[in-house]
This record gives structure tokens, C-alpha cells and sequence, in this order.
């Protein structure tokens, strides 16, 4: 599964992703495998995702968000 | 000079590194370009004991050294170029307490730059509260590094700090210690995947150190937080407060600057008036009455809006709501080929296009970007507002017509909407046309929800302010002295014998009415009457005369420029001091003698301005931004065609 697979509330460990198919901003925001992703909102029409990685809140599109593998916990 | 030290601050967006530089260096601040681009540079001074001081710069807020934007591509120079006048002797990286975890990883590719860098936590007074506790003299040692805790609310930590940037000596050199996990050859790898695997390994060297000594006790649920978000970031509530907030502020910015607005017209009003009879008779005095005078109040007027839009601006951004805003905003504005982040250059379109296509900057994709470079000019910037007030005041009938609201404040409103949809469908199309490959990256962060603090804020405003009045000023004061004399002088026997034409042609007359005519008649043949008559045929479908078409044309340099032009030319060589607004009000056309701002001209000149892109500045801007001529090329033909058909329908129409 990936992040836009998540409902709200729920936690997971990042499992794998693409590096060139997300922007670096993320990873160095701390977007890397085995750390925790939670949702923390959708907005209005299911889109961009509020998340909280590893400690960081931002917000991502449902595309790029589809793009990281994750590991529910 | 040996005792002046040179300071880089540097760290993450909202870390409190702006409230640090404005603490430190207080009103010896200034703000001035980078050579070649546009990105604000902060230079200030700071006593750091008797004998030595600092000379800080302000790089902007960043995650990392990895140069993917035009921001870090400036701390990277800044830092790692020794030839560069801004390569410091010291960096000092500022770090907030909360998110320490990301804030090192900025902290060690700094680190491993190989310069004396202090690190500063910021506790923002949460620590305690949130059960923190670090062991500072540990991660020290770990880091190589001299920690500096700060807490900005109680001031504590600015001469802590001071003291360790004068004993900068002592701070080790050596870089962090990464983990070199795996020592796989990474030449296989593209640069992205390099970064990505050096990131890794930084984390994990910041993991390793944090769990050893970091910790937090009680996580404090984020309850604050998550509750203002729900209601923010809500379906309807969302968009309704959203909406309510921005009506606010426009109410607010007009029913605020009307008074020291209507203040600075008459005081310049009577200033001009005070010199023409207190100042020795002659050219000059002229010079700096009918133009200089006049040509400074049209920019002064300006600096109540200015000033309460940045204020309103800056607070957005401050106590974070800007960010809800554009998560809140991204998929709608996708639909027209925008982005949720277009929407701060399109408020900020408000004040000035120009600090708004910079803020574009943070659009990761270019199409989005670029569109909203080209769509932003159309959002009514605080230079129409002139022209808008002044024209508005004389076509549109006082009173009320709808809700209670006056007719002048309605009628302002619309064409603030009218900008914005202009800008929204122009998008739109433009979205359909232009073909530019490129992936849909979109990341923001949501910041922690905070008061904002008076001094940044203010500083902000003060700052925003003076570049624009600076700026625009000299364009505005240089035209203003050129018109003033191309409408002072003219070629030929008719300019120079006005006086006895006119005298001879009308012996009955008395003599306030015979200077009035002999001024009318010298401006029809000086060299900006005749420039302004060639033009004549081009603009009449669109129901202006040749002095209004003076005033577009000079106006190009900035548009506010086109009432201050038209108080120069109604100025020029009449003695009285009443306002614009009336000279304006008593204008005729001199065959028909009907006035020449009447309903029909009025419209179709809102209209013209509205739409069309005159403004040097930002053509410049944009040149840059998008790295050629194509793009503001395309861009100002397309606004003032457009602007001009626009115009001349509701001309067409209307009389």
C-alpha cells in the first residue's frame, strides 16, 4: 500500500519509493524508508494529504503521496 | 578591518532565524539585492563587545545545501565560495528545539563546509512545557560544535551567543562523523539518488546521536494544533473564513488609509502652494512646484496601503495560516493550471507584482510557475489604486445602491474581482496552450500556529515599504522632471509667442480667464502637447484626448505615474491650488465643452488599466524570472491588446 491509501489517523513506516519520482525537498524533509508517516488531513476534494513524517508537518498531492510505499502499524 | 567579524545565520524556515537577526542587529539592518537575481539580502551590524563587531547576513530560509532552488543556490555561494564579499568567518546555524531531528541535517552539511559554525537552539520557551530535555555538553561533543540555547521570549542566550562567535577560534573544524554504511561505488547513481543516499546517511548519524541524547518525556498531544485545523482546513468552514479574512482586509485597508490619504494629498496640495510664494520667482521655483512637488505626493500618497497590505500579509504568513490557505486552495487553482502556492503571489499581487512573481519562486513546478508569473500583473496591485480613486471619485455618482455599500467602494470591489478573474481564465487558457513538460511536485510545510511577533512583523512592513517607495520613487520623480519640462518648453514661434496671440485674440477677457487660456494654449504647443496629439488618433476610439493619451504613455514606467503626470499637466502654468481631482472635474474638451471625465471615458480607462501590463518593473521581473524576452514579451502585447479592445468596446457602448 501507499500513503494515499491511508485514512485519516492512521500510522505507518515508509517502506520504499522511487527516488526520482519525488521531489528532493521531501526526502530531506525526512521522507526516507523506515521512518513514520501519519494522515493527518485531507483537504476539500481528497487533495493535497496533510501528514506528519517523522516529525514534520506537510502537505503532499495525492500523486507524489502514491508514489511511497508505506507499511501500516 | 581585523575587529569586524563575519556572521552567516542560517537554518530552516520558521525557526525564528529573522526574529534572531532582528534582535541582534536591531534598526542596523538593510535590505539590498543579491548581484544578478532578486532574492532579498539582510546585512546588519552587531556590537559584540568594545572593541569588535559583526557584520551579519541573513541568508534565506532553507531545508538543506542541495541547491534545488534559487534560495539554497545562494546560501551555497555565500558559503563555499571564498572569493565571494559575503564568505564569512563564522556561520551560525539556527535550529529549532521542537523538529531538532530535521534541523541537523542543515547542520551538517553546514558542518562539513569545514568553517568555525555555532549551533543555536531555539527552545521557543516550549521545552519545558513539552518535556524536553537535551545534554547540550554531549551533543557538543558529537557535533564538534559550540550549542547556544536561545529562548527569544526571554531573551535569554543573545550574549551567550556573542560570547561564543568571539571565541569562534575554539570551535573544532571537524566534520561530523557520517556513518559510512555502505560503501558501495555510487557512481552508478544520478545526483538526485547521491543526495538521497547522503541524506540517508545523515539521518541516520542524527538519529543515532538524538536517541542518545534527546528526549522528550510527555508528548504533549499537538491538541492546539489539530483543533484549529479542523475548523481552518474544513470543507466549508475553510473556504467561508478564508473569504471573510480576505473581504476584511480590503475593507480594512481602504476605511483605514482613506484619512492620511486625503492628509498627504492636501498637504502636498499646500506645500506646492508655499513655495510658488515663498520661493524667488523663476524656472526653478517652478520646477519644483508644478513638478517635483506634485511628482512626490503621487508617490507618498501610496504608503498607508502599502504599508496596512504588508502589514496584513505578513501576519498571514507569520502566524501560519498562509499554509492553510494553499493546502486548502492547491486542487481548485490545479484546475486552471495554477497551484495551491499561487495563491500567496496572487494576494500579494495586491500590494506589487513585483515581490508577488518573486514569490512564484516557491513553485516547484515550472508550468505552474510560469503561469502564475504571467497571470499575476492582472490582480489590481496597489498602483492602479491611484487611478482607480481618482477616476471612480469623479464618474461614479456618490450614494448607495446596493446593501448599504457606497457606490465608489462597489465599484472598486468589481474591479478587484474583475482582476482576479482575468487572471483565473487567462490561466485557464494558458494552461490549454502552453506545452511544458514536467512533474507535479508540490510539497509545503505546515507550521506550528503562533502569534505573530510585533517586531518581525514590523520590521516586514518597514522593510517592504521602503523598497517600494525607494523604487517606484525614482522612476516616478525622473518622469515627473522630464514631463515637467517637455511641458514647459516647446518648439517653434507658436510656444514662444503665446502670450500676445492669445492677449490680442481676446482683449475683453479678464485676466484669470486669459492666463488660464494662455497656459491651455502653451501646453497644446509644447513638445509634450505635440507628442501627445500625434498619438491622438490611436486612443480617441477609446474616448480619451491627448493629454490623457500623455499620461498612459508615461504611465508604462509605473501606473501610478499616470496621475501624477496628469497633476503635472493640469499644473503647468496655472496658479491655483486646488486638487486634482477638481481641475480634473473641470476639464472640457475645448470644442464640445463637455467634460472630458465624463461616465463612457471614466470606464473605459478603469478597464484600460485594469488589464493592461503598465509597469516597466515588472516586465523586468519577469524577463528574469523566466530567463528571456519570450515570456514578457507575450505577456505585456497580450494584457494591453487586450486591455486596449477591452476598453474601446465599453467605450463604444457607453457614449
Amino acid at each position: 500500500m501507499t500513503i494515499s491509501d491511508l485514512i485519516i489517523g492512521d500510522k505507518a513506516i515508509i517502506t520504499n519509493f522511487i527516488v526520482d519520482e519525488i521531489p528532493l525537498k521531501l526526502i530531506e524533509m525526512g521522507c526516507i524508508e523506515g521512518n513514520h508517516v501519519e494522515l493527518i488531513q485531507n483537504a476539500p476534494l481528497k487533495d493535497p494529504l496533510y501528514l506528519n513524517v517523522n516529525g514534520t508537518f506537510l502537505a503532499i498531492r495525492r500523486e507524489t503521496a502514491s508514489q511511497i510505499s508505506v507499511e501500516k502499524i | 578591518m581585523s575587529n569586524l567579524l563575519k556572521v552567516a545565520l542560517i537554518g530552516n524556515p520558521n525557526t525564528g532565524k529573522t526574529s534572531l537577526f532582528n534582535t541582534l542587529t536591531g534598526l542596523n539592518q538593510k535590505v539590498g539585492n543579491y548581484p544578478g537575481i532578486t532574492v532579498d539580502k539582510k546585512t546588519g551590524t552587531c556590537k559584540l563587545s568594545e572593541t569588535i563587531s559583526a557584520s551579519l547576513i541573513d541568508l534565506p530560509g532553507t531545508y538543506s545545501l542541495n541547491a534545488s532552488s534559487e534560495d539554497e543556490n545562494i546560501a551555497v555561494k555565500v558559503l563555499s565560495d571564498t572569493t565571494n564579499e559575503n564568505y564569512p568567518d563564522i556561520i551560525v546555524v539556527v535550529a529549532e528545539v521542537e523538529n531538532l531531528k530535521r534541523n541537523l541535517l542543515l547542520f551538517t552539511q553546514v558542518k562539513d563546509l569545514g568553517l568555525p559554525t555555532i549551533l543555536v537552539i531555539n527552545m521557543q520557551d516550549i521545552m519545558l512545557a513539552k518535556g524536553i530535555t537535551i545534554d547540550v555538553a554531549a551533543l557538543e561533543q558529537e557535533l564538534h560544535t559550540k550549542i547556544v540555547l536561545l529562548s527569544s521570549k526571554k531573551n535569554s542566550g543573545v550574549t551567550a551567543l556573542k560570547d561564543a562567535i568571539l571565541e569562534y577560534k575554539s570551535v573544532s573544524l571537524k566534520p561530523c562523523e557520517l556513518c559510512n554504511t555502505s560503501v558501495l561505488d555510487s557512481s552508478t547513481l544520478n545526483e538526485k539518488q547521491q543526495q538521497h543516499k547522503k541524506t540517508v546517511q545523515r539521518y541516520q548519524f542524527i538519529k543515532r546521536i538524538l536517541d542518545k541524547h534527546y528526549s522528550v518525556k510527555i508528548t504533549r498531544s499537538e491538541g492546539f494544533r489539530a483543533k484549529l485545523d479542523t475548523v481552518i482546513t474544513h470543507k466549508i468552514f475553510g473556504y467561508l473564513i478564508f473569504f471573510i479574512i480576505l473581504f476584511s482586509i480590503f475593507q480594512a485597508l481602504f476605511s483605514w488609509s482613506e484619512y492620511p490619504m486625503d492628509l498627504i494629498d492636501n498637504a502636498f496640495a499646500l506645500f506646492s502652494d508655499w513655495t510658488k510664494t515663498n520661493l524667488p520667482d523663476g524656472a526653478f521655483t517652478r520646477l519644483i512646484s508644478e513638478g517635483i512637488i506634485p511628482g512626490i505626493g503621487g508617490i507618498v500618497i501610496f504608503i498607508p496601503q502599502i504599508a496596512f497590505l504588508f502589514l496584513f500579509l505578513s501576519i498571514l504568513e507569520e502566524s501560519g495560516y498562509m499554509s492553510r490557505v494553499v493546502f486548502l486552495m492547491d486542487k481548485i487553482m490545479r484546475k486552471f493550471g495554477l497551484s495551491g502556492k499561487s495563491v500567496v503571489p496572487l494576494i500579494s499581487g495586491t500590494a506589487c507584482a513585483i515581490p508577488a512573481i518573486m514569490a512564484a519562486r516557491n513553485i516547484e513546478n515550472w508550468k505552474e510557475r510560469l503561469i502564475t508569473i504571467l497571470v499575476t500583473p492582472f490582480t489590481t496591485c496597489s498602483a492602479r489604486l491611484p487611478v482607480y480613486a481618482i477616476i471612480i471619485s469623479l464618474v461614479i455618482p456618490k450614494g448607495s445602491l446596493f446593501l448599504g455599500l457606497s457606490n465608489h467602494a462597489l465599484v472598486l470591489m468589481a474591479l478587484y474581482i474583475l482582476g482576479f478573474a482575468a487572471a483565473i481564465l487567462s490561466a485557464y487558457i494558458l494552461n490549454k496552450i502552453v506545452k511544458v513538460d514536467t512533474k507535479s511536485y508540490f510539497v509545503i510545510e505546515m507550521p506550528n500556529y503562533k502569534l505573530p511577533l510585533f517586531k518581525n512583523v514590523a520590521y516586514n512592513v518597514l522593510d517592504k515599504t521602503k523598497a517600494f517607495v525607494f523604487g517606484a520613487g525614482k522612476i516616478i520623480l525622473a518622469v515627473s522632471i522630464l514631463l515637467w519640462v517637455l511641458a514647459s518648453y516647446g518648439p517653434g514661434e507658436q510656444f514662444a509667442n503665446a502670450e500676445n496671440q492669445i492677449s490680442t485674440e481676446n482683449v475683453h477677457l479678464d485676466d484669470d480667464l486669459l492666463n488660464a487660456k494662455i497656459a491651455a494654449y502653451k501646453l497644446e504647443h509644447s513638445y509634450i502637447g505635440i507628442f501627445g496629439k500625434f498619438i491622438e488618433p490611436t486612443i480617441k476610439p477609446l474616448g480619451y484626448d491627448w493629454k490623457i493619451g500623455i499620461a498612459l504613455i508615461t504611465s508604462f514606467a509605473a501606473r501610478e505615474v499616470f496621475v501624477g503626470t496628469l497633476a503635472t499637466i493640469y499644473s503647468v502654468g496655472s496658479d491655483d491650488e486646488s486638487t486634482l481631482k477638481e481641475k480634473m472635474k473641470r476639464e472640457v474638451h475645448s470644442a464640445t465643452l463637455k467634460p472630458v471625465f465624463d461616465f463612457p471615458t471614466g470606464i473605459s480607462l478603469l478597464l484600460f488599466y485594469a488589464f493592461a501590463m503598465q509597469c516597466m518593473s515588472t516586465v523586468a521581473i519577469v524577463k528574469r524570472e523566466t530567463n528571456g524576452w519570450k515570456w514578457p514579451l507575450i505577456q505585456m502585447f497580450g494584457m494591453t491588446i487586450f486591455a486596449y479592445l477591452i476598453a474601446m468596446l465599453a467605450y463604444q457602448i457607453l457614449k
